[in-house]
């Protein structure tokens, strides 16, 4: 990669200069494409393959932005100009028509690879960017402050709303804190409290899901652990207030659906949801954990798939790459949906609000053949 | 040459001598004793000599709850339709022809109207030897219909768990179940129709994180394994022995996560005497 390390740092004051950089990018391009397609062999890719491209698409992305600010560009058009200019916007497209094909390759593991990436955005991360005045409520008020579950008032777009969701880590300690996101019974307790108060006092709730599950350790069993996920269940089922979830990294089972009983449920592209984690399933059915790959694709677990088995409402597309690529793309294009759905469940009589959410769960996954 | 012959052949194989007793006798598991099988049937299906509960089917376990053994069954036409087309070792279709062949039944659970003590009630009652009393689709559908059919006519509901959680092999539509069965039971709460759970053993996963642990009242039967993740999955998580008797159901009594353990020949008694306090004569 010496020729765009090179590019990045001189500047080219001259459009014939110019045109020859466009080339080069036009050049590195065209070796990712080839690399790429050759690297499909049938069977899908590697996630190494995958990552690799898009790392280096990225880089010839910066290239050319950076191109199109030099000021040889933005000065008075001549033909030769207007040329070049043409030259870097159809590199551009041809950048990231590659980029978007390129994710739709993915598998569901791969998928599943992008949803636990360490550099995704985690519920925090998306409180700063998406949302104002965060001031967090702790504890259930009967145990424990569960930190693999926070809670807030925030305000979105100035309205006063709920935010509630699992929260990762990315260092070993903070790990540790958040019990890897795997909420304890009180973390569900925590919650249904939160949300209870803001059906209380009117407010939206906004749910965030990102969990491998709901912890499994003797504690979470002997405080409750199934009877707090089944409440949540219930409760969120009636709460009189919109009530909108999106899935963002893994979406792990009834760790995820307890706090995922919503008016809209949605999806981030690279997420996934599943009743049990691809490895989970693979070392039960197969006896083999590493058949995980071929378990997630038999589940079904990525949000293509669930919005074709009318299991959640819509997808929220990520940035090229994915989320973790972009981490202000992805919450810009969060953020809009968020703001589309709430404007939709506030245009609704409450009452028809909540009978269009209790038809849905009441119709929601109905599989089966009446026999006789 | 042979000294003595016998003169009619082989040995006559008819006669007094020839009952066998295998599948008469079981061992209990729990005692090690030997035990005449009616000895066992008559006490419920509990060994008379340690009271370990065993495991029982739908039918015997509606048999023993309503009045004469009889009642009249609901849903039982909803057959899976097998959604994700889901092989593992096994096609998961060939799994339900086994299933639907061995037990009977089209899914994990039979859906009853029948008396009890003289009043009305509505059983669901799953069947664990269908898949491992796996819920999916079907499942989720019947006990949702139970439940509906409940509350529109003002009748008690009794769900009798046996369930190994979701059904693996319909996915993420296993776990929708949850949802669906938590959001019809929220109405009839609000419509304050009575609903007793009955957890037998096991009640795990996805069955003990919805309606299981969602009754007026929750009981169970002594020594069922009630959790939501599996011993193993906890074993191999903490990696550390778990304790003697943990998630049994003298445990979560212990920890307030029941209302009542109850003997099998209890529970009769004790749901008619709840029923008693959850409706108000007219």
């Amino acid at each position: 990669m010496s020729l765009s390390a090179t590019l990045g740092n001189e500047g080219y004051p001259r459009t014939a200069g110019l045109h020859t950089a466009v080339v080069a990018q036009e050049f590195l391009f065209l070796m990712v494409e080839s690399h790429w397609k050759s690297s499909q062999n049938g069977h899908g890719v590697k996630m190494e393959s995958v990552n690799k491209a898009q790392d280096e698409l990225q880089r010839i992305e910066q290239q050319i932005g950076k191109l199109k600010s030099q000021p040889a560009l933005a000065g008075p058009e001549s033909g030769q100009q207007q040329a070049v200019q043409q030259q870097v916007k159809e590199l551009q497209e041809r950048v990231s028509a590659l980029r978007r094909h390129i994710d739709s390759q993915l598998d569901a593991w791969q998928r599943t690879e992008l949803a636990r990436h360490p550099q995704r955005p985690y519920l925090l991360d998306y409180i700063e960017r998406i949302f104002t005045d965060w001031s967090e409520i702790h504890g259930d008020r009967s145990f424990a402050d569960d930190a693999s579950i926070i809670c807030g008032m925030a305000r979105f777009h100035g309205e006063d709303v709920l935010v509630l969701g699992h929260q990762k880590a990315r260092d070993t300690k903070q790990k540790v804190y958040r019990n890897f996101g795997m909420p304890n019974p009180e973390g569900y307790r925590k919650a249904l409290r939160a949300m209870q108060f803001a059906n209380k006092f009117g407010r939206p709730i906004f749910t965030f899901v990102d969990t491998p599950g709901a912890y499994p350790g003797i504690g979470a069993e002997e405080r409750g652990q199934g009877e707090a996920i089944a409440r949540n269940l219930l409760e969120m089922s009636r709460l009189r207030v919109p009530i909108i979830t999106t899935i963002t990294g893994e979406g792990g089972s009834g760790g995820a659906l307890a706090i995922a009983i919503a008016d809209r449920v949605l999806m981030m592209e690279n997420s996934v949801y599943s009743v049990i984690s691809p490895e989970g399933c693979a070392s039960i059915m197969w006896r083999d954990p590493s058949k995980r790959d071929v378990a997630a694709q038999a589940m079904r677990i990525t949000a293509k798939d669930l919005v074709e088995m009318n299991c959640v409402d819509g997808v929220v597309q990520e940035p090229e790459g994915g989320a973790h690529r972009d981490h202000e793309a992805a919450t810009a294009l969060l953020s809009t949906a968020l703001l589309a759905h709430l404007a939709e469940l506030k245009a609704l009589p409450l009452e028809q609000m909540l009978e269009q959410r209790y038809q849905k769960f009441r119709t929601i996954g109905q599989f089966f053949r009446v026999e006789g | 040459m042979a000294w003595f012959k016998r003169d009619s052949g082989d040995v006559d194989p008819s006669g007094e001598k020839k009952i066998r007793t295998e599948g008469l006798w079981v061992k209990c598991e729990q005692c090690r004793q030997v035990i005449w099988k009616k000895d066992i049937e008559e006490n419920f299906h509990c060994c008379p000599k340690c009271e370990k509960h065993f495991r029982i089917d739908a039918r015997t376990r509606l048999a023993q709850l309503l009045d004469d053994g009889a009642y009249e069954t609901d849903d039982d036409n909803l057959v899976s339709i097998d959604p994700l087309k889901f092989v593992d070792l096994k096609p998961y279709a060939s799994r339900l022809t086994a299933a639907r062949r061995d037990t009977g039944l089209n899914d994990a659970i039979i859906n009853a109207r029948g008396k009890l003590n003289g009043r009305p009630v509505i059983v669901s009652a799953m069947e664990y030897s269908f898949i491992g009393g796996s819920m999916g689709a079907v499942v989720g559908e019947m006990i949702a219909r139970a439940v509906e059919r409940a509350t529109d006519t003002r009748t008690p509901l009794i769900i009798v768990s046996a369930s190994g959680g979701a059904r693996m092999m319909e996915g993420v539509i296993s776990l929708m179940q949850l949802a669906k069965i938590s959001a019809v039971l929220a109405r009839m709460d609000d419509a304050k129709v009575p609903y007793i759970s009955i957890l037998t053993d096991p009640t795990t996963g996805g069955v003990t994180a919805s309606f299981a642990m969602l009754g007026d009242l929750n009981i169970a039967e002594p020594g069922a394994l009630i959790g939501f993740a599996g011993p193993r999955v906890i074993e191999q998580t903490i990696r550390q022995k778990l304790p003697p008797g943990f998630q049994r159901a003298e445990f979560l009594l212990e920890h307030g996560m029941l209302d009542a353990v109850v003997h099998r020949k209890e529970i009769k008694p004790y749901i008619a005497r709840a029923l008693d306090f959850m409706v108000k004569a007219a």
